[in-house]
């Protein structure tokens, strides 16, 4: 046992609330010395000073309140660290009176700075010094600030410096004030021109950027909506479509005003540099998880966690780490209050597992009255003899084994001993009160189910799940301290009957039984179904040889779906245990029998009151789910379809036991298979826990009232999953019942029941403890944009089962506006109406709620299959916060400038077109799919390394993985690709696309900052939208 | 009469003097007689007529009799050729099938025991012979058996009723022949190739289905303390009919059902799986309290029917210490001339035994057993049919000859009987129509015809056809004639049938009133007495045994469930209804031989008198063997003075009824039980039962100066009874 737990680490006494004990460094120098809160606040940095001075605005020159620090070394590291590589983001936004005044200085500013080709003019320098300075002294006090701009006097007229440390602004266009095309003029400010439009009309010779679209547009009548946004940014959408290429000739009506200019894309909040931020300025550190609150490093930032008395963010990450204290102040801020909990999170070795904590035959200490487990909120009083419950306040007696005395503190002498008071996670062991039928467990069982109709035959795949699975099954999961698996495995196939293999070891070969009765299916056998695979490795070797030879001349096309779920759960149900179904499936069950499908996909229904139906399940299946998890068996789906199988209905099942949905589109044995048998061989092997209830306790004032994820509900507070595996998570959405307290703050504990893989009962416990305030500024400046982003994704997901897409989209825009609203009005000072004032921690909310709305999912459009749609929507309902944020906001990076000596991957870039280059390459990944994407003039050095083929022409867009190469380009990138994938429930089946070839449109959809190749808004376009909403908001 | 003019017919006796012939019968060409020439119809050897002795049409020959003449008559004139065997060319000859349906709810040692004998059978089976395996358990599954390297099977679950149809969706039999892929050859091997799957002929397949059997496991569903076996008798049973419906109709086909206990879920069931709750007894029965009894019955008369029509046959082998409900089953023996064998367990010699002959050969190689018999009956005018009793189904052919009056299974001229051997025999009923406008012709002859078409053990179609006539005879003016033709032990066997057959459907003391009824109708008739007087009543020498052989039949457990079980009782009726004039006579009226040193082995009274020290007794009751050392010989025995060379003869004493029994033994299907015992053994109690109880605890001692064994009973001994009966039948109040 490691003592790492125990180790009485002093907690950060000095940290300042507000500050949450976790107040970075302001400089980037000071990395180091992360959790010395001291030094940063002692060694103000230059270029803090710097930037306060020349604006000599009011800032108060004593420490700065928290967030400001935060602030400060961001923009100091952008000022200074980093010249002229993000220079634009916190670039001030132009007051209001310059709208309409601001475009004539255009032109010049054209040429100077362009996004990525900055040319590190002192000037351009001096403007991102002066931007970050700007930004980062901030005042009560309303002092203008000025555009940046070089050059430009007159745009320092106006922009004030927003006054309120956290926020960012952007002069935004007050929308009343003009009608939209004029408007649009007024977006650009400080911003670079839009330049595609103007180049276009040929105004501009200038030094065009390397824009491929636009050179590509013509060639690509097809292609929608990537070309530059040169249409209005209002929120109208008819105004936008006119971009489309159609529009063009009849374009000049709009085109004919003044010069187009556009927000520049660098002056917009960059996820990227946010997430940078984070990394840097946390990055690589120990999290101490000591006190109530307290905001945690990004997901997307490597740290490492010390469990000390509040569950780490791998297992519960919360929209906002500071609750409101009434319902009246929450329902003001409109931000959600959820907490996106990922019980079984994997840890990375360097931090410690579990601790269980057995107190044999009594079982776990819990409270009299609400229930909660024994955790470091309890409070000890008279002596040690009782304790009050953080929970429900109900004095309990402490059973006498479990006496301790308390020390001079009134903290128990054990307190370091025992992980229940001490530690945020740890596990119970269970007693049999916690068994079903009060026996103990079977160990869990897996059972592979394979479709063995002929399409699953002619493509091979059947051979090749069998021959994977003769090794696979010797890395079944094991309890750690455990030699072997105690898991065991059974076989069935499938067409449109069943077949069910008898395995036991003491056959000389395998038994197979077919059921043919699919109307009320049933479980053959009991005795020789479910196998150790040591113990039945012949048998099983021999059966797993013969089944494609056994249907190899089959003609049967036709399969059953239902009665095989059926016949899974009750072979699990006949052996008493908990398990898991892999299903291999291929097409739409169309032969008779219960959960017979057809083909309902209509895409009339799109964008009508009926598009839900969609995603409804057809049939009875959610009779099926309920069944499976009331007998703790979970469904793993591996669909291969080549039209559409209704992944609605089929995949229901698995949505609710909490199993993994794994979908290839037209199954290629040569392309798909290693994609497919990763994902597998990652599943098989998965940690997991089953037939699992969890149920989240709160403290006082509020309660959980919902819950979202790969779950199921069978009343209002259990939570049944019939399994959970490391990647799923739930999130949970709370609501006030009451008055908060400010002094004891708002405890969550999350207790999840389940059998473990060796068939140990335990009982698994998270307890986080959040602030309360009265003050709305403290809920913002807690707030995460990654965990809010989780819970938005999933309430917006389920949402359209039961409404229209318009309704749930409209929802989302409202509360993003409302949320921003009250931000502006109640926490921002006064500031001018036109101004976009963004919190510091919901800086990327736009970006990524435009991306949310973007997704696939939410857009009716009849070229998205219907499939892939509720596909996305399956998986995305059990993503945890890590996984949502790389869906939505997919990571690109630049591959062809790798620094081959270090390890690190490269630094991301943001999703646009614009960050793209002629000359490089670019890898993106989301989760599902990866790109690698080239360049035509990518240097032929990089694809030799690559790919070992001389040219760009000779690349092959038909692989699917890269060759393996004795080189450093070959070996970093492919090291890059395994470190990407490592952490993601999916693998992603890596395309290679080249440069203006068809499937770059695929790629596209990924650039998500850009306007979509459906028409959907830009982050600009939607920075323009939100802003008016907000506006109307608070008008 | 009193009692019914009837006949037993036994219609595949082995005759050897008679060789088939090898050609198709003559028929009668009226359309509604087509009886077969015969030697009794009168011939025109001139003219080439032949006149129909049932309708008499005239007919001509067929051309290829052209050559007939007095001297040169076809077999069938010949008057020894009253019965005569026809070899047909007819229809495609279809292998016989085999289908196993295997219970595997054994103890670990009966399931051995009855894999063995199975496999064993396989080497008995006709080699081109199709088998089929089908096991149930809790759940039922069909084995196909062309798989190599997996073994394959269909599971059913054994509590929901299918019918035939879905059965064979399920099996995949009732595809229709779809044109899969053009390569495909036509249609006609399209047939087997489906069926294929399940029934394989036996040298193709008999290594793969030894080792089948041999891989059997118990049923391996676990069973509770207090509980039975979840047994799918009724489901297994049905996909067996429907398996073989769907196949081969109209084929021989002998389903073989093996079970080791009573069905106990889904259709069928007989008895709940709680051991608590033990199966149902004629004491339950009779109070109505037997919950499953009418819907299982139900459910296999269905099956019955079904295969019945379908021309296969279902045996019974049913071996537990327990009840396995033959009782419900019973119908599926009876009425597709299906065996039913009753056993302890599968591991003992009289399963075995038994099982092995079924698949015996009769004197010229040839397998005992038949399948598919048509049996049509044709009368002359002044009989009818009144029905027929034995392992038979009506085919509903109506006529002219058929009575309206139904004795046994009426209403038809012709009976299908899905299975028969050389001992199978039917009771058929006959009326007498005494119309007063025609009346019967005196010194004329009354004729029948029985005409078996069936499916010979050599897959050929054969029929035998056997003429019979008997001369008429006045009721009142003649009744010396009927006396002297009065064949009492046919009459005992025939009426005891006719009891038995109402015993199942009625109360059995209603039977036995009906019976004592007849008896004394019957003395009343043909005895000889004063009115009034008892003493002086007398019967002729050839109804002499008659009273006596219905009182044993009042006593035998073909009538009196007392001290049986439904099962046994159903065993005792079902053997008793197919079996030929002596055994039927055994078994209402057991042989009783006593060895002794006073001389050669004798058959002695079967009474209580004839139990003596000295003497060993050898009891036959068909179904068992009885083996009794009286008391002085079992102490003897324990002294061992069987191992003295002096005392040889003693050892030759004991030794000549084993011999004699091994012989009965050799011969009887199905293997009677054989006990041996002695005087005081708890054994004796099946010699005891039987014996005419002269000697009782109550008359021991007024007749007490012969050493005979007294017997425990309140029953009525023979002596008793005749007295009752000679004063009932002298009375003038009747």
């Amino acid at each position: 046992m490691s003592q790492q737990g125990y180790v009485a680490t002093p907690p950060y006494s000095q940290s300042q609330p507000g500050i949450g004990g976790f107040g970075p460094p302001n400089s980037s120098i000071h990395y180091g010395h992360y959790g010395d809160p001291n030094s940063s606040y002692s060694a103000p940095q230059p270029g803090v000073s710097k930037s306060t001075v020349p604006f000599g605005s009011p800032p108060p020159v004593g420490p700065p309140p928290p967030g400001a620090q935060q602030f400060s070394q961001t923009g100091f590291q952008n000022g200074s660290s980093t010249p002229g590589q993000q220079p634009h983001r916190f670039q001030s936004p132009p007051p209001p009176s310059n709208t309409g005044a601001s475009y004539p200085p255009y032109s010049p500013q054209s040429q100077a700075a362009f996004p990525n080709t900055a040319s590190a003019s002192s000037p351009a320098q001096l403007a991102d010094q002066l931007n970050s300075m700007q930004i980062n002294s901030y005042g009560p006090g309303t002092a203008p600030s000025s555009c940046v701009s070089p050059g430009h006097p007159a745009s320092f007229q106006g922009p004030r410096l927003p006054p309120p440390p956290t926020q960012q602004q952007m002069g935004l266009p007050p929308t009343p004030q003009l009608p939209p095309p004029p408007a649009n003029s007024v977006n650009g400010l400080c911003a670079q021109p839009a330049l595609p439009p103007m180049a276009r009309q040929g105004g501009v010779p200038g030094p065009v950027p390397p824009n491929p679209n636009l050179q590509q547009l013509p060639g690509q009548p097809p292609g929608p909506g990537y070309h530059p946004q040169q249409a209005n940014y209002g929120p109208q959408m008819a105004a936008s479509q006119l971009s489309y290429p159609g529009a063009f000739p009849g374009g000049p009506a709009q085109l004919a005003g003044p010069p187009q200019k556009k927000l520049d894309p660098d002056s917009i909040p960059s996820p990227i540099q946010v997430i940078e931020n984070d990394k840097a300025a946390r990055g690589g550190q120990v999290y101490a998880t000591n006190t109530r609150g307290q905001v945690p490093p990004l997901v997307t930032t490597n740290c490492v966690i010390q469990d000390q008395g509040h569950a780490s963010p791998r297992y519960i990450r919360c929209t906002t780490y500071c609750f409101p204290v009434t319902s009246d102040m929450a329902k003001q801020a409109r931000i959600p209050l959820a907490a996106v909990i990922q019980p079984f999170a994997a840890v990375p070795p360097n931090e410690a597992p579990l601790y269980l904590v057995n107190h044999g035959e009594t079982g776990p200490i819990r409270c009299n009255r609400c229930k909660a487990y024994m955790c470091p909120f309890m409070q000890f009083i008279e002596g040690g003899r009782r304790y009050q419950c953080a929970f429900c306040n109900c004095i309990n007696d402490v059973p006498p084994f479990f006496f301790q005395h308390l020390d001079h503190m009134g903290r128990r002498m054990d307190h370091y001993e025992r992980p229940e008071l001490s530690l945020g996670s740890y596990e119970y062991a269970a007693t049999l009160d916690y068994c079903r039928d009060k026996k103990p467990p079977n160990p869990p069982a897996f059972i592979f189910m394979i479709d063995v109709s002929y399409r699953n035959i002619k493509s091979g795949l059947v051979k090749l799940i069998c021959d994977e699975l003769k090794t696979l099954l010797d890395k079944l999961p094991r309890e750690e301290q455990e030699e072997s698996s105690a898991i065991r495995v059974g076989f069935v196939t499938y067409n449109k009957v069943l077949h069910f293999f008898n395995v036991k070891s003491s056959l000389a070969q395998p038994q197979m039984m077919v059921v043919t009765d699919v109307a009320e299916v049933f479980v053959p056998l009991l005795d020789g179904f479910l196998v150790d695979f040591e113990e039945s490795r012949l048998v099983v070797t021999n059966l797993l040889d013969q089944i494609p030879e056994l249907f190899a001349d089959t003609n049967e096309s036709e399969t059953i779906f239902a009665p095989v779920i059926q016949a899974g759960m009750e072979a699990l149900k006949a052996a008493e245990c908990a398990g898991k179904l892999f299903i291999f499936h291929s097409s739409l069950p169309t032969a008779e029998a219960p959960g017979k499908l057809k083909n309902r996909d209509d895409k009339k229904l799109l964008n009508t009151d009926k598009e839900k139906t969609l995603f409804q399940p057809q049939g009875n299946y959610e009779a099926l789910a309920k069944d499976c998890v009331a007998n703790g068996c979970c469904v793993n789906l591996f669909l291969f379809p080549n039209q559409y199988v209704d992944v609605a209905s089929m995949g229901l099942v698995t949505m609710y036991t909490g199993g993994t949905l794994y979908k290839y589109n037209n199954f290629q044995l040569e392309t798909d298979s290693p994609q497919f048998l990763s994902d597998l061989r990652k599943d098989i092997q998965k940690k997991m826990g089953f037939d699992a209830t969890m149920r989240v306790r709160t403290s006082t004032g509020f309660r959980a009232t919902d819950f979202f994820g790969a779950i199921y509900m069978n009343n209002t507070t259990d939570v049944e999953m019939a399994a959970v595996d490391c990647d799923k998570a739930v999130t949970v959405e709370f609501k006030h019942d009451d008055k908060l307290s400010e002094d004891t703050g708002a405890l969550i504990q999350c207790a999840v029941l389940y059998t473990s893989m060796s068939g140990q009962r335990r009982i698994r416990i998270h307890n986080i403890g959040l602030n309360c305030s009265s003050q709305l500024a403290d809920i913002y400046r807690t707030c995460e944009t990654d965990a809010l982003i989780n819970f938005f994704a999933k309430s917006a997901f389920r949402a359209i089962l039961n409404q229209p897409l318009k309704t749930v989209r409209d929802i989302l825009m409202n509360q993003t506006a409302h949320m921003l609203a009250c931000y502006k009005k109640s926490c921002a000072s006064p500031a001018a109406v036109s101004q976009l004032i963004l919190p510091d921690t919901m800086k990327v909310l736009p970006v990524y709620m435009n991306c949310l709305l973007k997704s696939c999912v939410l857009v009716s459009r009849p070229e998205i299959p219907t499939d892939e749609r509720a596909f996305h929507r399956q998986v995305v309902m059990a993503m945890g916060v890590a996984d949502t944020q790389l869906f939505f906001y997919p990571l690109l990076l630049p591959i062809h400038s790798l620094d081959l000596k270090s390890d690190a991957v490269p630094a991301a870039i943001r999703c646009s077109e614009e960050r793209l280059s002629e000359g490089g390459a670019f890898l993106l990944a989301n989760g599902l799919s990866m790109f690698l994407w080239l360049g035509t003039s990518v240097s032929p050095e990089l694809i030799q390394g690559l790919f070992n083929v001389p040219s760009f022409a000779h690349i092959s867009t038909e692989v699917t993985s890269l060759p393996d190469l004795d080189n450093p380009f070959s070996k970093k990138l492919k090291h890059i690709l395994e470190q990407i994938q490592s952490q993601k429930p999916h693998t992603m089946k890596l395309m290679i696309v080249k440069q203006r070839e068809q499937p770059e449109m695929l790629f596209r959809q990924f650039l998500v900052e850009d306007k979509s190749i459906y028409g959907e808004a830009s982050y600009v376009d939607f920075l323009v939208c939100i802003h008016k909403e907000i506006s109307q908001l608070l008008s | 009469m009193v009692v019914p003019l009837a006949c037993l017919l036994t219609p595949l006796k082995e005759r050897l003097d008679l060789p088939p012939v090898q050609y198709e019968p003559v028929l009668c060409s009226r359309p509604t007689c087509k009886a077969v020439l015969n030697p009794l119809c009168q011939v025109d050897y001139r003219a080439k007529l032949w006149a129909c002795n049932f309708c008499f049409q005239r007919n001509q020959f067929p051309p290829a009799y052209a050559g007939i003449s007095e001297v040169n008559q076809p077999a069938e004139l010949m008057p020894q050729f009253s019965t005569i065997e026809y070899i047909v060319q007819r229809g495609p000859q279809t292998p016989l099938i085999f289908l196993y349906v295997v219970d595997t709810c054994l103890e670990e040692e009966d399931l051995q025991a009855l894999k063995e004998s199975l496999q064993m059978s396989l080497s008995l089976l006709p080699p081109d012979a199709l088998v089929g395996l089908i096991t149930f358990g809790r759940m039922v599954q069909v084995h196909e058996l062309s798989c190599e390297g997996i073994s394959k099977s269909y599971v059913f679950r054994g509590t929901k009723d299918l019918t035939a149809k879905q059965i064979q969706d399920m099996l995949g039999l009732s595809r229709p022949a779809v044109p899969m892929q053009q390569g495909r050859p036509l249609q006609t091997p399209e047939q087997p190739a489906i069926s294929s799957r399940f029934l394989q002929p036996v040298h193709k397949i008999d290594m793969n289905l030894t080792d089948l059997l041999g891989e059997l496991q118990r049923d391996p569903w676990p069973v509770t303390q207090g509980k039975r076996p979840l047994r799918s008798t009724g489901v297994a049973l049905s996909i067996a009919v429907g398996l073989l419906e769907g196949t081969f109709p109209n084929t021989g086909a002998r389903i073989m059902l093996f079970t080791g206990g009573p069905p106990t879920q889904g259709p069928g069931m007989v008895v709940g799986d709680e051991l608590k709750t033990p199966i149902r007894s004629w004491h339950d029965i009779e109070k109505d309290n037997a919950r499953f009894m009418k819907k299982a019955t139900k459910h296999y008369e269905t099956l019955a029917n079904r295969s019945a029509a379908n021309g296969h046959c279902i045996d019974i082998y049913a071996c537990a210490l327990d009840q396995t409900g033959l009782l419900e089953m019973k119908c599926c023996a009876n009425l597709t001339g299906g065996h039913m064998v009753m056993g302890d367990s599968f591991n003992t010699s009289l399963f075995k035994q038994t099982f092995q002959r079924v698949f015996s050969k009769g004197y010229n190689g040839e397998f005992r057993m038949a399948f598919g018999a048509n049996l049509d009956v044709k009368t002359s005018r002044e009989l009818k049919i009144a029905g027929a009793i034995g392992p038979c189904i009506s085919l509903n052919a109506k006529g002219p000859c058929v009575s309206e009056n139904e004795l046994g299974i009426g209403g038809t001229s012709q009976w299908k009987i899905c299975s028969l051997d050389p001992s199978t025999t039917l009771a058929i009923y006959f009326e007498v129509v005494n119309q007063h406008n025609a009346p019967i012709p005196q010194g004329g002859r009354g004729a029948v015809q029985f005409v078996t078409q069936y499916q010979h053990s050599s897959t050929q179609r054969r029929i035998r056809v056997t003429t019979i006539a008997r001369n008429w005879a006045d009721a009142q003016t003649q009744l010396q004639h009927i006396e002297a033709a009065f064949d009492q032990e046919a009459a005992a066997v025939l009426m005891a049938r006719l009891g038995v057959y109402r015993a199942e459907s009625e109360e059995g003391p209603d039977v036995l009133r009906w019976l004592d009824r007849q008896l004394i109708r019957l003395c009343q008739k043909f005895g000889q007495y004063n009115k009034d007087d008892p003493n002086s009543f007398r019967l002729s020498e050839s109804f002499s045994l008659y009273p006596q052989f219905i009182f044993h039949l009042r006593r035998s457990p073909f009538l009196q469930v007392f001290n049986n079980s439904p099962d046994e009782s159903s065993y005792y009726r079902h053997h008793f209804a197919r079996q030929d004039l002596t055994q039927s006579l055994i078994m209402i009226q057991p042989i009783l031989y006593a060895y002794s040193f006073h001389g050669p082995p004798e058959p002695v009274l079967l009474d209580s008198s004839s139990i003596l020290p000295d003497r060993i007794l050898l009891m036959d009751t068909f179904f068992q063997i009885v083996i009794y050392l009286g008391e002085t010989i079992a102490q003897w025995q324990k002294a061992g003075y069987q191992d003295m060379p002096e005392y040889e003869n003693f050892k030759h004493l004991l030794q000549a009824p084993l011999d004699d029994a091994q012989e009965i033994l050799q011969t009887r299907f199905p293997m009677p039980r054989y006990i041996h015992t002695e005087h005081g053994g708890s054994q004796a109690r099946f010699l005891l039962s039987k014996v005419n109880p002269s000697q009782t605890h109550n008359n021991l001692y007024a007749w007490g100066q012969e050493s005979g064994a007294p017997i425990l009973t309140d029953d009525v001994s023979l002596q008793v009874f005749m007295d009752h009966l000679k004063k009932l039948a002298v009375s003038s109040a009747s």
